[in-house]
């Protein structure tokens, strides 16, 4: 469970520096670099949520 | 905006939405097929209350909080930019006047949308959910998730400002609902999913997957027919009121959603027919729905060979995305409604950003003129990257949180005794097919 909310709180903090980098960057290269690590941040934290399902990546033991 | 003016217009808008209630039909039967005998009546039981409770919350406080283009909303100002990020329409419609204005129209469209949205996480609970608490989980998604997702990019949002704030392109175009309907609806279904845990029977004790194939494979296909129906009036009705595309595109939007669905369908036997054999029925309807999900979005702006393109990969990544979800994942989704929905959708919203053309004439903010922004093509693809992040990151733990603070009011899953009877003998008292149909006992050695 805790797995579980460390990946949907990285799901958060990943969306809110999109959100921060749409709203508040001017320059479209800065903006485009802080969206695209938003979404790196997001697929960790989905990975991690993804993983923490008790039944995930049970066929390789 | 562009409103619709000429009573033939207003008239074919009306007929592509009627049209849109066969998606939501074709979809239960599909969902249905997939589960097992045993919860067939309750399965288009479910599919009903689903969209009738769905209807009464977006009447209630869906709409109010969608909104339209133009219409009242809650505003931030950051940086000197207004951004957008919630209606303030009245509650149950009040104030509407229902006189196929482009307003009227849209409200109407979206009853059906919100609908098959809701519908769309019963295919990744079958044979375990609750009804009573199918329908709280619905009002939940239509009163609260969809119209917010939907006022973004649909009502005017800050996503569908980003072409006229930051420079985005057009902002954020999904003409007929890849995200705003069929992305929401499959995490839905994904946190619904893991909330409810498989089947069980699913999964043995050292969690290998075993198959519990769907009952009727007519069902499926003909569901198949008839979403594709649906999704003709979804994908034009929703160009034409969500984007202002012209009725001219009809033709166009019809064209490519058939060409990505029957492309998906075509992906999908391929790849099952190479790996298994034979094709597989159900993989192969769920990538032809997968192919009419990614048309969604970019429908009325790519050309037909890009539809193609868009519908096979669509197919493809269904195919696999079901076995990554069941095998890898540990995700038991018998309706296969992430795949389809979720995986489906988002690579629809991309697939704006890497095939569309999208015209200077689209608008999907108040104010945007026509050819003002003609220099804002180059940023679209991060406009729609920015929506995928918003569904991923913000829409997925939001419908999450919903759905774990009403299991622990309310536990969403039937007991052991009612998967073992089947919900239809356990939750309505008589099953669909009372005459010719025997279960084998399967709760022997599984978890």
């Amino acid at each position: 469970m805790c797995m579980k909310l460390a990946g949907f709180l990285l799901l958060l903090a990943g969306w809110a520096i999109v959100a921060a980098a749409v709203v508040l960057l001017l320059p479209a290269n800065a903006r485009t670099i802080f969206v695209l690590a938003g979404v790196g941040v997001e697929i960790i934290g989905l990975t991690l949520a993804i993983r923490s399902n008790p039944l995930a990546g049970r066929e390789k033991e | 905006m562009r409103i619709p003016i000429s009573i033939t217009e207003i008239a074919l808008i009306i007929v592509l939405i009627l049209l849109a209630p066969l998606a939501i039909a074709g979809l239960a039967l599909i969902n249905t097929g997939l589960g097992r005998s045993r919860s067939a009546a309750h399965s288009m039981l479910a599919s009903l209350c689903i969209f009738a409770v769905a209807a009464g919350a977006y009447l209630i406080c869906g709409f109010a909080w969608q909104g339209y283009i133009g219409a009242p909303a809650h505003v931030i100002v950051v940086a000197g930019r207004q951004w957008n990020w919630l209606a303030r329409a009245p509650f149950f419609f009040r104030g509407m006047d229902f006189n196929a204005s482009a307003l009227s129209l849209a409200a109407c469209l979206q009853i059906f949308s919100v609908g098959l949205a809701a519908l769309i996480p019963l295919g990744a609970c079958l044979d375990r959910w609750k009804l009573s608490a199918a329908c709280a989980s619905t009002a939940l998604l239509a009163g609260c998730t969809y119209p917010l997702f939907a006022h973004w990019v649909w009502g005017g949002g800050w996503l569908a400002q980003l072409g006229i704030n930051a420079a985005m392109g057009r902002g954020v175009i999904d003409a007929g609902g890849s995200g705003t309907i069929q992305a929401v609806g499959g995490l839905t279904a994904l946190a619904l999913a893991w909330i409810l845990g498989p089947r069980r029977g699913k999964y043995s004790l050292e969690g290998m997957p075993t198959a519990i194939p769907g009952h009727n494979a007519v069902l499926i296909l003909f569901g198949c027919f008839l979403a594709l129906f649906g999704w003709l009036g979804l994908n034009s009705a929703g160009a034409m009121l969500f984007t202002g595309a012209a009725p001219v595109r009809v033709v166009l939007i019809s064209m490519n959603t058939a060409l990505a669905a029957g492309a998906a369908l075509l992906a999908a036997v391929l790849i099952t027919g190479l790996r298994f054999g034979r094709p597989d029925v159900s993989i192969s309807a769920n990538g032809w729905v997968g192919g009419l999900v990614a048309s969604s979005a970019s429908c009325a702006f790519v050309s037909p060979v890009a539809a193609l393109v868009i519908g096979g990969i669509a197919g493809a990544l269904v195919t696999y995305s079901v076995e990554w979800f069941e095998l890898h994942f540990g995700v038991d989704d018998p309706g296969g409604a992430i795949s389809v929905h979720a995986v489906a959708g988002i690579w629809g919203l991309l697939a704006v950003g890497i095939f569309a053309r999208v015209p200077a004439s689209v608008m999907n903010v108040a104010g945007d003129l026509p050819g003002a922004s003609a220099a804002r093509d180059s940023g679209q693809w991060l406009a729609q990257l920015v929506a995928v992040a918003t569904l991923i990151g913000f829409i997925l733990p939001l419908t999450y949180g919903l759905n774990f603070a009403l299991n622990r009011i309310w536990p969403q899953r039937v007991p052991m005794e009612g998967e073992r009877q089947g919900l239809d003998l356990y939750e309505l008292g008589a099953g669909a097919y009372p005459e010719f149909v025997t279960h084998s006992e399967e709760f022997g050695q599984f978890r």
